[in-house]
């Protein structure tokens, strides 16, 4: 006869007792606890939805330099911004923006006056930009807003930069659900588009925007320096395991969204910078990417495979 | 709707450079014309231009832009973009789906049968980074194939293919010429465009000669054509040839 279980049970081990900590503990509970860690998970969520297929197109069209350029040209007007209202997130943002669509537009007439041997003006232009957005700041504010506007603050995310993410995630989607096909084109063949008066250069300004809005969201979670992070390590780590434009957006947003939640889990337990915490896990995935990607990674090349009848 | 394309003392510039150089004369709706002429000498330039997609003209070029389908050089593209050679295909219904129309069945059945047509059945779903470079421009012919329009502008279309493809994409070129559209085809090969083409524009710069082709492709007007294309004056003098 079987003894009857004691009411009240000690809880069955753990795998992670030698940490002290239960399953729940380990992946939901700082989530549940921490009002702050929650806005910051939904925050960079909607971040990782939005800004991967951006840096998708961007790395189709070999203009990954030129979303650090906006990223680091947003900062002088960001610094604008701080300098006349203080931390607040409505005046860095209209300041940003502006700054953002001047350095745009400034790259795309770089491109073009450079014939796309843009590179090195682009460098100048960006560095340039940090210089100045640095030494704007550093004429009224110490050493911590600074750090707090170059390397981003997740965990202070408030309720109006949370809308704002939130917002621009909402209208990047949309958006590129309509612009997707003159994009695919204008990226493959703007040559053909041009002919077919598909208006390209419309349909890049449209990119641009989104780019620049996308680049301000992730400052707000990230900050100038690790702003692209979340965009292209995704985009580029996407590129060995997706072969088609829509698989390659698919998987880097889904890097991006487990990235998002595995480093804020990392900087919550190890006591990381959160933001950079997350740019390292896309990182890690890109570096495992690289090395173990059924597209062209690196493993594939030394495991000698049967060449093909026909 | 009238197909014609003519070009009244037409120049056309780079810079101030002048890629083509005073050039007169027309496309008769409905002819098959090879652009033929040394390097430098403006035929992509002109075929571009007749496109719509050049900037710095001066004189008048008339063309039916809408009616007008490109091909350009295939070195132009990034042959490593992700995307399926159906996905290519069915970008030739641009001009009537526009950016944001859903394709319909039949649409997409046409640019099924145009690929059979260039004898790549089953490549639907193969990536373009995947195919040789005669089965890339045989995907860009399929591509014209659907876009079906009156005139089509070919540059360099047989470059670095090999024989059986160009014969097929030769064979493509007379059925749209039976069919009545106007053709413009760039071409360096002079015994293809004897044996297949009626009317020959020898280019260099400004025109050389043209009409039909065993006139134009004289030895006489190609050394002519090889004179002046070397004839390049670093310290070239504003052309007075507007003023007089």
């Amino acid at each position: 006869m079987p003894r009857p279980r004691p009411a009240c049970a000690t809880p069955p081990e753990s795998p992670f007792l030698m940490f002290d900590l239960s399953l729940h503990d380990l992946l939901w509970a700082p989530f549940a606890e921490f009002g702050f860690l929650r806005r910051a998970l939904v925050g960079c969520l909607a971040l990782s939805l939005a800004a991967p297929p951006l840096g998708v197109f961007l790395m189709l069209r070999r203009m990954s330099l030129t979303a650090d350029v906006l990223a680091h040209g947003i900062l002088p007007g960001i610094a604008a911004g701080f300098l006349v209202a203080g931390l607040s997130v409505t005046a860095m943002s209209i300041g940003g923006l502006v700054a953002g669509l001047v350095v745009a537009l400034g790259a795309g007439a770089i491109s073009r006056a450079t014939n796309g041997r843009e590179d090195a003006a682009l460098a100048a232009l960006y560095l340039v930009a940090l210089a100045l957005g640095v030494t704007l700041i550093s004429t009224r504010a110490g050493s911590v807003e600074l750090s707090h506007l170059l390397f981003g603050s997740v965990l202070g995310v408030d309720d109006p930069a949370l809308f704002m993410m939130a917002g621009i995630a909402s209208l990047t989607l949309v958006v590129l659900a309509f612009a997707w096909r003159p994009l695919v084109l204008e990226c493959f063949d703007p040559g053909f588009a041009a002919a077919a008066r598909a208006r390209g250069g419309l349909w890049h300004m449209v990119f641009l925007g989104l780019l620049v809005l996308n680049v301000l969201a992730a400052f707000q979670a990230l900050g100038t320096l690790m702003a692209v992070g979340l965009m292209m390590l995704p985009a580029v780590a996407a590129r060995y395991w997706a072969r088609s434009v829509g698989g390659l957006a698919y998987v880097a947003a889904a890097v991006a969204l487990v990235s998002s939640y595995l480093g804020l889990l990392l900087s919550y337990h190890v006591d990381l910078p959160s933001g950079p915490a997350i740019v390292l896990v896309s990182g890690g995935f890109w570096v495992v990417s690289v090395l173990c990607g059924p597209v062209d990674g690196l493993l594939f090349r030394f495991v000698r495979r049967a060449h093909l009848a026909g | 709707m009238s197909y014609e394309i003519s070009l009244s003392d037409l120049t056309l510039t780079h810079g101030r450079r002048a890629a083509v150089h005073h050039c007169s004369g027309r496309f008769a709706p409905g002819s098959l014309t090879a652009i033929v002429g040394p390097n430098g000498a403006g035929k992509s330039t002109l075929l571009r231009a007749i496109a719509g997609l050049h900037s710095g003209m001066e004189g008048r070029l008339q063309a039916p832009r809408a009616q007008i389908a490109l091909l350009p050089q295939a070195a132009a593209l990034d042959r490593q973009f992700p995307i399926s050679c159906l996905d290519v295909v069915l970008f030739g219904h641009w001009a009537r789906a526009g950016a944001f129309r859903a394709l319909s069945r039949g649409e997409k059945q046409a640019a099924r049968d145009a690929l059979a047509a260039v004898g790549l059945e089953g490549f639907e779903a193969r990536l373009v980074g995947s195919l040789s470079v005669g089965q890339f421009q045989r995907v860009l012919f399929a591509r014209l194939l659907v876009q079906d329009a009156p005139v089509i502008l070919l540059d360099e279309p047989f470059n670095a293919v090999d024989a059986r493809t160009a014969q097929d994409l030769v064979r493509l070129v007379k059925r749209w010429h039976g069919e009545g559209r106007t053709i413009l085809a760039v071409l360096h090969d002079l015994e293809l465009v004897r044996a297949e083409f009626p009317e020959t524009l020898l280019l260099a710069r400004e025109p050389v000669a043209w009409g039909p082709t065993a006139e134009v492709l004289t030895a006489a007007n190609r050394m002519k054509a090889r004179m002046m294309a070397e004839a390049w004056d670093a310290e070239a003098e504003a052309c007075l040839r507007d003023a007089a």
